[in-house]
């Protein structure tokens, strides 16, 4: 099989570039990974706004009179549940109850859902959906080429994004979504996000991506709007705690693994792939964990990174899965799994915690997730 | 950008100043500065140490990634930039002038150094 190593490229990928942004390869895309300075991008979102291109994201369609019966089945969240024009955060596992991806659903009509999937995983949730889908009557479709995907994030954003759109942004709840217009082309509105700030993502069509850009940006220009990078978009999101696919979930974890098994819904009726193998996990987590998911704060200033062991005492208690520089708190952070023995909250001088950081064991503080929560 | 013509540069993309009583400051261009992104943590050779030409003799560290720093020259550090380590930031905003990372009484040099003119075509910008 001869296939294309060649990136593919977003709408937006001449503006970007005439931006002066300086690509990565992400999952198989060319994106923006930052215009200037990541720092102040991130400080922006915070204080401000950014405005994102996350068009690589998998966008998968599910219709069909049994779509919610569909999706209860394949993903471990209660999706017949969701109420039309609302969304949620749920994940999709193997029978062994390893993440196979954390999605985002939206309900855009009782019988008609959006399933959003990291870039990185956007053929295998598709694949296993399609298989799922075997026996209901619901049809999935891959809509990854049919929208762009837009996010104005930060405290100014609804202000921004009411200049160019009628829609009620006041009654959109967060994790809500409602079709509307935006600069005159027709989108999905919701209020979602991965910054840890309030912010918006716009599901538009690839060749209204430009128009909507540039509305945006120039609605934005009186309340410090800048385009903002995946760079940023990583430090945000770990400030926030977030955990990103192929850090902090792998197909080695389950939910309850990651801290996170309330996205796992026992109560619910149907009979999920992952069920007997994630009540067994459950179990296992509640008694006698192995690993904890935990926050580090650096004393020193030398930045943890992804892979770096964690160590007490001379002994290896736990692996980095994300690491950065945090331009909110001034300090290296990350977060990493480490033994449950470890995971109490508290400083290097009590704990003994370090990051083997090339060879030399560097202090951190051990701190509950997130490290940042914005003010409501 | 422009690479200043009174500096000569290594392949590892250092920058390295025309002696002054025998003494020479050593820094990272500014395209180094830009690929790196927001410098966050500098470690720098301490005054004293031998640092040897081509080797590496310490590390920067980006919001993305950390790299090693590599001596142009081999020598005795005889003052290190303390406020580049109080803020790495003056990589990124100055590289060529208060960005600079230590200073070295050279006792040999790298025999690869190239002109602005070389680095500039080496380094496409």
């Amino acid at each position: 099989m001869s296939q294309s190593v060649s990136p593919r490229l977003t709408a937006l990928d001449a503006l970007h570039r005439s931006l002066g942004a300086t690509m990565t390869d992400f999952a198989g895309w060319d994106m923006p990974l930052r215009y200037g300075s990541e720092r102040d991008e991130h400080n922006a979102v915070r204080t401000a706004a950014g405005l994102f291109d996350l068009s690589h994201m998998g966008e998968i369609t599910v219709t069909g009179v049994q779509a919610a019966d569909l999706l209860d089945h394949a993903l471990v969240g209660n999706m017949g549940s969701i109420k039309p024009g609302r969304a949620r955060y749920t994940m999709i596992c193997r029978a062994d109850g390893g993440i196979l991806d954390d999605l985002i659903v939206y309900r855009l009509e009782a019988d008609t859902y959006l399933v959003v999937a990291n870039a990185s995983n956007a053929q295998t949730v598709l694949d296993a959906l399609t298989e799922r889908a075997a026996g209901f009557d619901a049809e999935v479709r891959d809509d990854r080429d049919a929208y762009a995907l837009l996010a104005v994030q930060g405290p100014h954003s609804p202000a921004i994004l009411k200049a160019v759109t009628d829609a009620d942004l006041d009654g959109l709840k967060y994790y809500a979504g409602l079709p509307g217009t935006v600069a005159g082309a027709p989108a999905l509105i919701a209020r979602t996000g991965y910054t840890g700030e309030d912010g918006f993502e716009l599901f538009i069509k690839p060749e209204h991506a430009e128009q909507v850009w540039q509305a945006l940006t120039e609605a934005g220009q009186e309340y410090g709007l800048v385009p903002a990078g995946l760079s940023c978009r990583d430090t945000l999101r770990l400030e926030a705690g977030m955990p990103l696919y192929g850090h902090e979930l792998s197909t080695g974890l389950t939910p309850f693994d990651a801290g996170l098994g309330r996205v796992v819904k026992f109560e619910k009726a149907a009979d999920f792939v992952g069920r007997a193998a994630l009540e067994a996990a459950a179990e296992r987590a509640e008694q006698n964990p192995p690993r904890k998911l935990v926050g580090l704060i650096a004393e020193g200033r030398r930045v943890p990174r992804a892979s770096m062991a964690v160590v007490a005492d001379g002994e290896v208690i736990g692996e980095i899965t994300s690491g950065a520089p945090s331009p909110t708190l001034g300090k290296p952070i990350a977060m990493a799994y480490v033994d449950a023995a470890h995971a109490e909250p508290g400083p290097a001088s009590s704990t003994g915690v370090c990051v083997d950081i090339r060879g030399s064991h560097e202090p951190y503080e051990v701190v509950a997730l997130p490290f940042y929560q914005r003010q409501k | 950008m422009s690479n200043p013509k009174e500096l000569r540069y290594s392949k590892e993309h250092e920058w390295l100043s025309a002696a002054a009583d025998g003494v020479s400051a050593v820094g990272i261009t500014e395209h180094a500065a830009n690929a790196l992104g927001d410098v966050v943590y500098v470690e720098l050779p301490e005054v004293g140490a031998t640092v040897t030409a081509g080797e590496t003799c310490g590390e920067l560290e980006s919001t993305k990634s950390v790299s090693e720093l590599y001596s142009p020259v081999t020598g005795e550090v005889v003052e290190a930039n303390q406020d580049v380590v109080d803020d790495p930031s003056l990589v990124n905003s100055a590289p060529f002038e208060g960005g600079w990372l230590f200073k070295v009484r050279v006792s040999e040099e790298q025999q690869d150094l190239m002109s602005a003119d070389e680095y500039t075509e080496f380094s496409g910008s």
